[in-house]
């Protein structure tokens, strides 16, 4: 049972219909279709190298499958740029977090309001007027982040300082600061221990809830994703096994094989 | 003891916002533009405000420029001397051309003008990148200045290749270029502009612009994915730097040398800017100073120093050591300090904000 009882969502936002994608000789994903429908949390499983962060890859343009289409808010395309991806309300972070090392916590969550500051250099240079006035708004909306992540005190700490499971968290920020429609977590409880993970799944399961943001994330830790997600679709060696609720999938015969089998061994 | 941050509370966002959050700093700042402004015009001999303080204003303009594009945007370029070179000959043919234009403006075009030529030559940017890119710019330093040797148009076809600066007045007799300049005129006319463009550097690097630059540098394709456009948010600053190395060049040939020639600005003064941004801080504005001044005050200290110590060595010794000197440090700190002087500044600074307790 998902961990917000009985749940009801929206129409499908985001259609991935019979990717494929290889890398020279490496499938690393086949024929993979999947729907992920408004609001939800979708989490994608499987073991190493089955082609999960490379499915989210393709999701935000940054890898082009040779083969299939994905279908966003209604528009079906192939390939597309990551940075048109962004500007149409997808976030994410990444399994090797991708942080600006030489900015600080502030600064980088900050570069995820980029795309909704638009004063020009001549306003940037004096600090006047329009600009100053648009860099207080998204600076009050990026310091709640901080507040609701409760990172207010490594505010102006480089982020190449921190610890891991803080940079992840700073991470998360930066994918909020862009107020996505759609938000893609690689991996975001990775090398956490249980009381960071625990954090973790509440602020996951708080956008969620507060904001409406469909999300789709994957996951290693069983029980996390057991608790949070509304649906989960499996991959193994670049192949979908299954789809379902996590009951469906934790009592699939072909799963329990592949994956949980050797997870829990 | 008295450089505290504590009991003073940052009310708003946009107190915290302020370049010098700390009374502190700030104080220290305005004695320091009142040294520069009243103190060393009044102070300082002709000979002193000449040739060294203008070439450090001067350098500091470029190397500021240069540090925009390299240590915050991450673009390696060794282009600054062609860049230079663009503005100098830019500001030229404006105010012989257009001898009743006010010589500010004729500053600013001639930035304008080099931005244009910056991000013509920063378009190899969006495909190379680090060693590459550095290549990519040494051609364009060699093609510009190359260029301005070979056409006689741009020296109005002087039989020399070397023409004098017009002169100018920036309002009544006020002269800053030619032989009826003063010094002090000089100084105070380039104080105002690399103050202006610094204080104008420093809010483009706080702003949006500035943070994507940065996320450029620290990781392209993350800052892709969040939505910055690489294409724009490079040439970008390939434009803002080049305007700032451009109008250098101008006051370099107008102001400071008063004679605008294609060899001041060879290969050896984009080197030069760069050790002086890689001494002074990579990606800070005072770094661009702090390097500026080393590099000027470096080689009169050297050569003053074994009179003033009683040693006998000889010139030729002496300019060896300069070198012999650079290159240490600029491997100190490439290695040891990539934010140069202005971070070990910062972390003397955060010592005495601990003063007397360490910890
Ligand atoms: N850019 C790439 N170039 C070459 N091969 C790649 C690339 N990206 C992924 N692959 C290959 O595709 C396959 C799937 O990789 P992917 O990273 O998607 O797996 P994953 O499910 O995220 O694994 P993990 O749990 O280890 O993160 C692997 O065999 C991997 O080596
Ligand atoms: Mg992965």
């Amino acid at each position: 049972m998902s961990a917000h009882g009985e749940r009801t969502f929206g129409d499908v936002v985001l259609r991935v219909d019979d990717v494929s994608l290889s890398f020279g000789g490496v499938q690393a994903l086949a024929n993979i279709s999947f729907e992920v429908r408004d609001g939800q949390v979708l989490a994608i499983i499987g073991p190493n190298g089955a082609g999960k962060s490379s499915m989210l890859n393709v999701i935000n343009g940054f890898y082009h499958p040779q083969q299939g289409t994905i279908t966003y808010k209604g528009e079906t395309r192939r390939q597309m740029k990551p940075h048109h991806a962004a500007r149409q309300g997808v976030a994410r972070t990444f399994q090797n977090i991708a942080l600006f090392k030489g900015m600080s916590t502030l600064d980088n969550i900050m570069t995820g309001r980029n795309t909704k500051m638009h004063k020009n250099l001549f306003w940037q240079a004096l600090h006047m007027g329009p600009a100053r006035k648009e860099e207080l708004e998204h600076r009050e909306f990026v310091e709640n982040i901080i507040d609701f992540l409760e990172i207010e005190h490594i505010r102006k700490t480089p982020v190449g300082r921190l610890p891991y499971g803080l940079q992840k968290r700073v991470e998360l920020g930066r994918a909020l600061a862009a107020e996505p429609e759609l938000l893609l977590l690689d991996e975001p409880m990775a090398g956490m221990n249980l009381e960071e993970k625990e954090d973790m799944s509440r602020y996951v399961l708080d956008v969620n809830d507060e904001f409406g943001t469909t999300i789709v994330l994957i996951e290693h830790d069983m029980g996390v994703v057991m608790d949070i997600s509304d649906h989960v679709v499996v991959l193994d060696y670049g192949r979908k096994l299954a789809d379902g609720s996590p009951d469906e999938v934790r009592t699939n015969q072909l799963v329990i094989d592949a994956y949980l089998g050797v997870a829990h061994d | 003891m008295l450089y505290r941050e504590a009991g003073q509370f940052k009310t708003s966002y946009a107190k915290d916002q302020a370049i010098f959050p700390i009374l502190q700093d700030r104080v220290m700042m305005v004695l320091m533009l009142v040294v520069a402004f009243v103190g060393v015009p009044m102070l300082a001999s002709e000979y002193w405000l000449s040739t060294i303080m203008l070439p450090f204003l001067v350098f500091s303009l470029a190397a500021l420029g240069l540090n925009l594009l390299t240590g915050y945007a991450g673009q390696l370029s060794l282009g600054t001397g062609g860049f230079m070179a663009t503005g100098a000959f830019a500001a030229y043919k404006l105010a012989v051309a257009f001898p009743e234009m006010n010589i500010v403006i004729v500053f600013l075009l001639s930035g304008v003008i080099t931005a244009a030529v910056g991000v013509l030559f920063g378009l190899p940017s969006l495909r190379i990148k680090g060693f590459y890119l550095a290549v990519a710019t040494l051609a364009s330093q060699f093609f510009l200045i190359w260029m301005f040797n070979k056409f006689p148009w741009f020296t109005n076809y002087s039989s020399s290749g070397v023409i004098s600066a017009p002169p100018r007045a920036v309002f009544g007799d006020f002269f800053v270029t030619g032989s009826s300049a003063s010094p002090a005129n000089k100084y105070l006319f380039t104080l105002v502009i690399v103050c202006v463009l610094a204080l104008a550097a420093k809010n483009i690097v706080r702003s949006h612009v500035g943070r994507s630059w940065m996320a450029i540098r620290d990781m392209d394709i993350a800052a892709e994915i969040i939505g910055i456009k690489p294409l724009q948010t490079k040439l970008g600053a390939f434009a803002v730097s080049s305007f700032y190395c451009g109008i250098s060049g101008a006051l370099w040939a107008f102001i400071y040398t008063s004679s605008v020639e294609a060899l001041a600005f060879d290969i050896t003064r984009s080197f030069q800017i760069l050790f002086m941004i890689i001494i002074g801080g990579l990606g800070s504005i005072l770094g661009s100073f702090m390097g500026a001044a080393f590099i000027v005050l470096l080689p009169i200290f050297l050569s003053n120093a074994p009179t003033m110590f009683g040693l006998n060595i000889s010139v030729d010794l002496i300019s060896h050591m300069e070198f012999m000197i650079f290159g240490a440090l600029i491997i100190f700190f490439l290695i040891v300090e990539p934010h140069g002087l202005a971070r070990l500044w910062q972390i003397g600074k955060e010592k005495l904000r601990l003063w007397p307790f360490p910890y």
